[in-house]
């Protein structure tokens, strides 16, 4: 068959434009040297430079990172427990349910998930602020890690936990010694996909904030609905270019562990 | 000169090592092991052969302490293992798998085992060292598992799981993802290193040669019991059932009625109008009961006349030729349409062999040769 065709060429480029292009144009007017952000007037870095001495921007990315770094930690512990629960825990009484429960904030709409985090927290903490973000944003990714991590888990030689216990291990010892290492690709691209998902939500982090936190989204957000200004092109750039990285190394690292389990596997066959 | 055999488990006053004391171990409705018995004594090497489903994988995980009991006990040493974790047991476990860790040199997954029992450094770089030249594999102790071939993966985890010298050592189908060249170089380096350190072995095996090459007795199963335990040249001559008979090697079984001639002689009436079959046993069988002559190819011999003062001879055709090169196997159809495989060493060039398909030839075999069994 024949690789290349105008239909093939037509539809990929629609595709990528589709996504790609209001992306593009705004990486493109980040670098405008005007005021207007429709009008373009030559290049220049100079929005760039007036965000770096914006302090209110740079006290938002500072929460943002904290919690997001946060947060994803939090939330690759919590769920790499959950996936090794579900995948090694045997059969016990409601594990579908409970498998099911895990996986279900995936496609609850982040208003609902919002508003609820936003009940739960109001009479428990006296203010809210960063650390409600961190446990907001930790349980909406905390199934996104345990998916990426149970994922890992299911095609684990489970032999081999049982040559650790064999060869003198305690449980923690063979999960510690042996599981870990093993499945450490996929928890850490379970991390960065937490991170990422942590880094742009805005929706979530609204519901759970208080006056004194506020994340880039929300600061975006909120800048916006004054008029878009050329830093806030510069600034999305920049985050742009952040998540890029981070889903970057995310499938590389999911790549490379899909690499050496098939070395794994083949060298298991013999 | 005699050579002292090594037979403990004929000695009443040696302790066995194992004991299964009327072990069963069900999962829900399915029975995996069914009240079972069996001692095991040191330095043996016991194989555990049967299909697949028979109980004897579940056998050896009760040993290494993956699963427990669902009743009855298993002592090791002397002490009830019921409530000791796998990691507590001086038992250890080569699987089937070989189960390497593959984030580990060959050298770090010897001494993984030995790490753990907080021994001091330069000694486990002397274990590790001893573990690597008895298998073999010093040259390449720095290489990760999936760098190595199959049959020198399977000697890192023999080494592994030997490295903490283990009372009994578990052997899961050691061999079966080899090739069959290697796999019988292979059964005589396991048999070697057995003997060299002294351990007790345990295999679990499907392969009747593997288990008839290696071990010093082997336990034929079936649905979650032990059908016979022998040595392997009893378990292949005087098999106590069809099941095992059938099991080991290639075997004629055929059904007849007994007639007492002798102290421990037999006629077994097997077709009418045919001369019965005459064999001594030691089982005792009443007077027309059921009865089933297990006779062995090669013990039956292929001759175009009628040999002169055989005890049981008969007349049949020759249906099908199996060449094997060293050996030929004959189908032979007898009256009434029983069929019988007969070997023959092949002694001379096929070009003057005398036997060819259709040809009417005569079977024949002695009195002891065939052996009768009840059931």
């Amino acid at each position: 068959m024949k690789r290349f065709t105008w239909f093939n060429a037509t539809s990929l480029t629609l595709g990528f434009a589709f996504l790609y292009l209001p992306m593009i144009i705004l990486v493109i007017y980040s670098f405008n040297a005007s005021k207007l952000v429709t009008v373009w007037a030559g290049f220049s870095t100079k929005w760039y430079g007036e965000l770096m001495r914006n302090d209110q921007m740079l006290d938002a990315a500072w929460v943002t990172i904290k919690v997001a770094v946060a947060s994803s930690t939090l939330a690759t512990i919590l769920g790499t427990m959950a996936a090794y629960v579900m995948v090694r825990g045997g059969r016990f009484m409601g594990r579908t349910l409970f498998s099911g429960m895990i996986f279900a904030p995936l496609v609850m709409p982040e208003v609902i998930t919002g508003l609820s985090l936003f009940l739960l927290f109001k009479p428990i903490f006296t203010q809210m602020g960063a650390h409600t973000i961190i446990l907001a944003h930790a349980t909406f990714a905390m199934c996104y890690v345990s998916v990426v991590v149970s994922s890992r888990l299911v095609s684990f030689d489970k032999s081999l936990e049982e040559a650790a216990l064999d060869l003198g291990c305690t449980p923690f010892e063979s999960f510690r010694l042996v599981t870990l290492p093993i499945i450490a690709p996929a928890v850490i691209s379970g991390w960065l996909l937490a991170f990422t998902l942590s880094l742009d939500d805005l929706v979530i982090a609204n519901f759970t904030t208080g006056p004194d936190a506020t994340t880039l989204p929300m600061k975006i957000w909120s800048a916006v609905r004054l008029g878009v200004n050329p830093q806030i092109n510069a600034l999305s750039t920049l985050m742009i270019g952040v998540v890029t990285i981070g889903v970057i190394i995310a499938s590389i690292s999911t790549k490379r562990a899909a690499l050496r389990q098939k070395a794994d596997e083949q060298a298991a066959a013999g | 000169m005699t050579l002292d055999v090594f037979a403990p488990w004929e000695d009443p006053t040696e302790k066995p090592l194992i004991q299964f004391k009327g072990v069963t171990k069900r999962y829900g409705s399915f029975t995996a092991i069914d009240n079972l018995t069996q001692d095991i004594y040191a330095r043996e090497f016991f194989a555990l052969l049967g299909p697949s489903g028979c109980g004897k994988t579940t056998m050896m995980r009760m040993l290494a302490g993956f699963e427990t009991p669902t009743e009855g006990q298993i002592l090791i040493a002397g002490q009830d293992m019921a409530a000791v974790p796998p990691n507590e047991r001086a038992v250890n476990m080569m699987f089937q798998s070989y189960a390497l860790f593959p984030h580990l040199s060959i050298w770090d997954n010897i001494a993984f085992g030995l790490r753990r029992m907080k021994m001091p450094k330069a000694q486990i770089e002397e274990r590790v060292e001893d573990m690597l030249r008895l298998t073999r594999m010093t040259q390449f102790s720095r290489r990760k598992p999936h760098q190595v071939s199959g049959g020198q993966r399977q000697r890192v985890a023999l080494a592994r799981s030997l490295a903490r010298a283990p009372k009994l050592l578990l052997l899961d189908e050691p061999l079966g993802a080899l090739d069959k060249k290697l796999r019988e170089e292979t059964q005589f380096e396991l048999m070697d290193i057995q003997e060299k350190t002294g351990t007790t072995f345990v295999i679990v095996t499907h392969d009747q040669e593997e288990a008839m090459t290696v071990a010093s007795r082997v336990a034929v199963m079936d649905h979650g019991k032990i059908i016979q335990v022998s040595t392997p040249p009893k378990i292949y001559e005087e098999p106590n059932s069809v099941y095992v008979a059938d099991f080991i090697g290639d075997v004629n079984i055929i059904e007849g009625a007994a007639h007492k001639t002798s102290d421990d002689g037999y006629d077994i009436k097997w077709a009418e109008g045919q001369e019965p079959i005459h064999a001594k046993t030691t089982a005792v069988l009443n007077e027309g009961q059921k009865a089933f002559v297990a006779l062995r190819p090669e013990k039956i011999s292929i001759a175009e006349e009628k040999p002169e003062g055989a005890v049981n001879a008969v007349k049949g055709k020759i249906i099908d030729i199996g060449y094997l090169g060293n050996i030929s196997t004959y189908h032979v159809e007898l009256p009434g349409g029983v069929m019988v495989k007969a070997q023959a060493t092949n002694t001379r060039r096929l070009s003057r062999r005398n036997f060819s398909w259709e040809d009417e030839v005569w079977l024949s075999w002695t009195l002891t040769a065939a052996s009768v069994l009840e059931r």
